[in-house]
Order: C-alpha cells, then structure tokens, then sequence
C-alpha cells in the first residue's frame, strides 16, 4: 500500500506566483543586438520595417482623415507594430491562418490583406470585411476574444483534415478576462489544436490597466492552466515577437499543440478615435514608451548594421507615402455599396419573408 | 414504415447523413461514448469513432464558438447543446457569430453548422433545462430556428438543416422525445425549412403552435370538436423564417386565431405570430386575436410545472372565447 504524503502542505503563504521562461529579447532600446545573431536575414528584417512603416504612416493618415470627417471611428495600432508583423512574418501566408481583432492592421497587411481595403474599413464599406478569396483570415471582430473559440475550431478543423496549416489568433490583455479565451484555451488545450494564441498585451483596455484586468503576474502564465506553454516576448522588438512565434508555430505544425505568446508592448496612439488618454495615461508612462518605439529601434539597429541609410529611408518614406495615397484614391473610387448590399449577405437564399421586406426597402427606403 | 420516436428520428437523421457525407462530424457534451444523454447520438461513435463523434469539454461558447471554425475548415459540424437552456454560455458565440458569420465576412464566409438542443417543459427536468428561450434567438437576423413537433418532421427537417448552407438553431421537442410516435420512411427524405404545417383542417378558428405545444393543440382542437368547433390547427415547424403564407390562408379561411406559446408571455414568438396574422389577414379577422402562454415567471420546479404550463384546457377557454367574441 502506498503511504499518504503528510498533511502539512496546507500553508499557503508564498506559493502564488509560477516560474515562467524568461522574456524573450533579441534588441535592446537602441537596437544593439542582444544576442550573437539576429532571427532573420537582413532583407527579411527590411522588408518587415517597410511593412510596419506603412502600418504605422495608414494609422497616422486615419486618424488625419477621421479628425477631417472623411473616416468613421477606428482603432489605430500605432506603437504595437512590431508585435502583429512579427507574428505575421513567422507563419506561412500560403498555409496558415490569420484571425484578428481589430489592433492588427500592420500584421494584415504582412500577411496580405491589401491597403485599399484597409481604407475601405475606415470608411464603413462593407468590402473591407470580404477577405479576398485566396486569403487565410477571418473578418475584423469587434466582440472581445469572440474570434478565439472559432479560431480554435478552425485548427482542431485543419489539424482533423490533416492540413499543414496553423492558425495565430490575436487578440488584447483585455481578451484574457473574457470567459471565450479561457473557453478557447481549454478547448486549445485538449485538442492539441495547432493554434497560436497572441496576447498583445498593450498596458490598457480603452481606459483600465492591464494590473486592473488581472491578479495574475503575467498574462502568458494562464496557458499552463490550459496543459500548454506560456512565454512572454518583447512586443516591440520584431526579432523577438518573430523568434517566439515562429517556435510556436513549429510547436503547432509538429503536432505539439498549442501556445500563448504575450507580446509585451504599448498602445502608444489612442483605443479609438473617440477616446481620450489624457483622461487616465500618465505621462511619464507615455513617454517611456516613445522611447523604446519599435520602428525607431528597428530603424536604428538596420542603420548600424549598414542595412539602410539616411536616404534610404527617406526613399522608403516616399515610397510608402506614394502606396498609400494610391490605395486611398483607390478605396475613394470604390462605388458606394448597393442599398441592398445586406439583404443578400443575411442566407444563402431568401425568405419569402426577407424578398417581401426588400421589395418594401426598394420602393420606400425603409426597413 | 415503422413507428419511432422524435428522439429516435434524430438518430435515424445523424446516423443517415453521417454515413452519406464524411465532411459531418457530431461533437457537444457526452454525445461520444454515452451516445448523449438522451441518446439521440446512441451508435453514432461506435460506428465512427472519436474522429467524427466527439465529447467536448463542458463549454456551450467553445461549444458553438469551435463549430464555426470546423466549418472555415470544411467540416459539416452538428454540435448538441444539451439542454437549450444552457446555450446562453454561449450566447455571444451563436447570436453575435455563428449568425453573422456570412454578414461579417460580406459574403466570403459561411457557416453550414446545425445546433440541436431540446427544449421545452413538461418532463419534470430540473431549473433551466425546461425554459423556452426560443425567441431570444428568432431575433437574430441571420440564424434558422427550426422547432419541429413530429418525428417525420425532425428527421426532415434535421436532414434539411444539416444540408442548409446556413447556420440553423434545430430545437427538439424535449416532452415529444418519448412520447410522441409517428412513422417515419427508412431512406432519406428532407422537410422544407420554412414552410409550416396543417396538422388539423378545420374552419372555425386557426389555432397556432410548435414543438412539445403541438399536442396540446392537437388535444384542444379534439375537444374543441366534441363542443362542436371545427379548429385548424398548425405547426410552425420553423420559427425563422416564418411562414407568413400558411398562415395568412388558414385566418383568411377560418376569421379567427389562437396562438399558444408555451414560454413566458411578454414578447414571446407567439407575439410575432400574432403581428404577422394582423397584417396578413387583418380584414378576416372577426375577433381579436388571443394568446395562450405561461405567465411572465422564471420556469417553475417540478412541483408546479403542470399549474404553469398553458394545457388543453386554457387553449379550450381561448378558443371558445374568440368564436364568441
């Protein structure tokens, strides 16, 4: 017979925090490398700054045209473009799935969803939300980790039709408090699903602290409650966000199951156009994070590296800027949805009862 | 044909379909080696294995959340949530996603996913799992509702649910389960969604129901007849989208209308019923229309269900009421 352990374990001071892996970080603050190589080439590590440049200089330009009228309310991702982009750089567009919220433009366009669409959205058109047909990414999704459990049916899906795909769902320090993330997680967990979950941790939810959201000392520590690995990455470091993501896609694509990676970064623009962080950021938190801005230290550690200089930049800038203005003048020449547009988007086919309410919408303009 | 029972025709339609398409796969809670707890899946994971026949973790979100995904994936999923009464852990999942799936994709998504839950009182079932919460979700733009009463009509209306490109909230009459027995062909067959039935011809009054309160109708009309009243009665069959033709000829022929709900009254589907009927058939009407329906309290414990539930004699009251009126 086996002898019962003693019964003195019921002291319970000390025993709530968990050793998790340390952070993973490749540049420091001014870009110097931390390690003995870099995760990426050099052509890789430019054409993944192009891509965060122009995620950075759309938001700036939708914030422009929303303060002008010209856009309704949106969510810029400014400050947090090395950790959607570095996502998006270490799956394979080809094969694997990308699944929004709606802070993740940069990491989109990466994995090809095009600009002009990306304008369309800030003007309300319904197109923005047609990924286009080729493109492995659910729509923009405005309820709180409400991608997550679909997300998770999708690669249980992919993983039982033994397809070589995996899935990185994004998602907010915010989303870890909602009951579908640890509902996904769960599900993750005991289907091995080939998922990749990404917490981007950006300090706040519109106006409450990530140490308001949760008593936890980290938000990665919550997947071993699930049977997966948690690890923390430098969000504002592309090598690193790229390293650690592209490990728990191997993880995936092997058959391992899935990971939560939580990229710690920060909003440095607003939640959405209609908020205002004067009301609750403190300054001085601000300010330490213009400072260690992923596109400045990017830029700065490519420049050391004799990868770009001064004008080469300034070319890029040109470049992006002209991209953009043609995607705009684009998104402004896309005629206006027929009135009709979501009659059509409600069945495959229509009610007797929907054809009649239309019939009532053609002749009046009414519902 | 043989004679079986609704929870029977569920199994017949799962047992059909899975063996005729490979894309459909069977997941919620103990619908695996248990065969659910009504055993509306009995067989299936015996004859398909875990691959297809899947016992989930207890979770109604993840539950319906998972099913959306498994069909991006090309899967066929038909989840079963346990008791409807439940499904509100994943109300978001089903009303805010699983309905929108093609509205928020523009048309670059669907979700062919079918929802089976029994619902419905009269079984003497603890809290919650005896509530008619169908309306909560006939308000969603985007979603089927489909609520069958007979097991001809479950079998195929499953089998035309399960084949819909679209999303579908299959609603099985949890008091009919056993009690109602009807034939039903072998082979395969489908039911229209979206088309209701004349259970009963008549010409007095229409008498409007779905689901378990099929019977009760079919109850009062009998004793209606004995009275002398010569009542129609019809089944739904699907709540979304109602079929507003059925009904708008039966009140034309008949002038009058009953509709029995067996939810809490206030602003139950019966309401929508009654709407439709005034603005179909308005100038047939030669009374008022009347609803039956629980009164607007939480579902009762067992002890009381029988009191709560509106039975052939309350239908039988409104029914003589609207021919006097």
């Amino acid at each position: 017979m086996k002898k019962a352990a003693p019964a003195a374990h019921a002291n319970l001071d000390g025993v709530a925090s968990l050793q998790m892996p340390p952070m993973v970080r490749y540049l420091d603050e001014d870009g110097e490398l931390l390690t003995q190589e870099q995760p990426m080439s050099d052509e890789m590590a430019l054409e993944g700054y192009r891509v965060m440049l122009r995620g950075r200089r759309f938001d700036e330009r939708s914030v422009s045209l929303q303060r002008q009228g010209r856009m309704v309310t949106l969510a810029p991702g400014i400050g947090q473009e090395a950790a959607t982009v570095g996502a998006a750089m270490a799956i394979d567009a080809t094969t694997d799935w990308f699944v929004p919220q709606y802070r993740e433009l940069a990491g989109q366009l990466w994995h090809g969803y095009p600009l002009r669409l990306a304008f369309l959205w800030h003007v309300g058109h319904p197109l923005a939300f047609q990924v286009p047909g080729d493109l492995k990414m659910l729509p923009f999704q405005a309820a709180i980790a409400g991608q997550l459990p679909q997300a998770v049916g999708l690669a249980w899906g992919l993983k039982m039709k033994e397809d070589p795909g995996v899935v990185l769902a994004i998602f907010g320090d915010g989303g870890t408090s909602q009951g579908d993330f640890h509902e996904a997680a769960n599900l993750a967990g005991v289907m091995k699903a080939p998922i990749i979950f990404l917490c981007q941790n950006n300090g706040w939810a519109i106006s409450t602290s990530v140490t308001q959201q949760t008593a936890s000392e980290t938000l990665a520590q919550k997947a071993i409650a699930y049977g997966f690995p948690g690890i923390q990455c430098d969000g504002n470091d592309l090598f690193a966000v790229y390293a650690t993501v592209r490990e728990a896609a191997r993880r995936a694509r092997e058959g391992q199951g899935p990971t939560l990676v939580e990229a710690i970064t920060y909003r440095l623009g607003l939640h959405t156009t209609a908020d205002d962080p004067s009301r609750y950021e403190p300054r001085e938190l601000h300010d330490l994070w213009v400072n260690r801005d992923p596109l400045r230290r990017m830029q700065l550690h490519l420049k050391a590296r004799g990868v770009v200089d001064e004008a080469a930049l300034d070319r890029m800038e040109d470049e992006v800027k002209d991209e953009l203005r043609v995607a705009w003048e684009e998104a402004q020449g896309e005629p206006a949805p027929d009135p009709d547009f979501y009659f059509g988007q409600v069945h495959a086919d229509r009610s007797p009862r929907l054809k009649r309410q239309l019939e009532r919408f053609a002749k009046d303009g009414l519902g | 044909m043989a004679e079986i029972t609704v929870v029977e025709a569920v199994n017949q339609a799962l047992t059909l379909e899975m063996a005729r398409d490979q894309r459909v796969v069977v997941f919620g809670e103990d619908v695996g080696r248990s065969g659910g707890v009504f055993r509306a899946t009995d067989g299936l994971f015996a004859k398909h294995g875990a691959g297809r026949v899947i016992d989930t973790p207890l979770s109604e979100g993840v539950i319906a959340g998972a099913a959306i995904g498994l069909a991006l994936a090309g899967w066929v999923p038909v989840a079963e949530i346990q008791f409807l009464g439940f499904v509100h852990n994943g109300f978001n999942q089903v009303v805010d996603q699983l309905a929108r799936v093609r509205y928020r994709s523009a048309g670059r998504f669907s979700a062919q996913v079918t929802i089976r839950a029994p619902y419905g009182g009269g079984v003497r079932a603890p809290e919650l799992h005896s509530d008619g919460f169908e309306a909560h979700f006939a308000h969603a733009p985007g979603l089927k509702v489909v609520a069958p009463a007979t097991p001809y009509d479950t079998k195929g209306l499953l089998l035309a649910s399960i084949r819909d490109p679209d999303p579908v909230l299959f609603l099985e009459p949890l008091r009919g389960y056993r009690q109602v027995k009807g034939e039903v062909p072998e082979g395969d067959y489908e039911v229209e969604i979206g088309k209701a039935r004349v259970a009963r011809q008549g010409t007095d009054v229409t008498l409007v129901a779905w689901s378990g309160a099929v019977q009760v109708a079919l109850q009062a009309a009998d004793d209606a007849a004995s009275q002398g009243i010569s009542v129609e009665v019809i089944d739904l069959r699907t709540l979304v989208p109602l079929d507003a033709a059925t009904l708008a000829a039966s009140v034309t022929k008949t002038g009058r209308a009953v509709v029995l709900q067996e939810a809490a009254l206030t602003a139950g589907f019966g309401a929508e019923v009654v709407a439709t009927i005034q603005e179909e058939a308005f100038f047939s009407l030669q009374a008022p229309i009347r609803r039956v329906a629980s009164p607007d309290v939480p579902y009762p414990v067992q002890m009381l269900e029988e009191q709560y539930l509106p039975g052939p004699e309350r239908v039988l009251e409104a029914i003589l009421a609207v021919t006097r009126e």
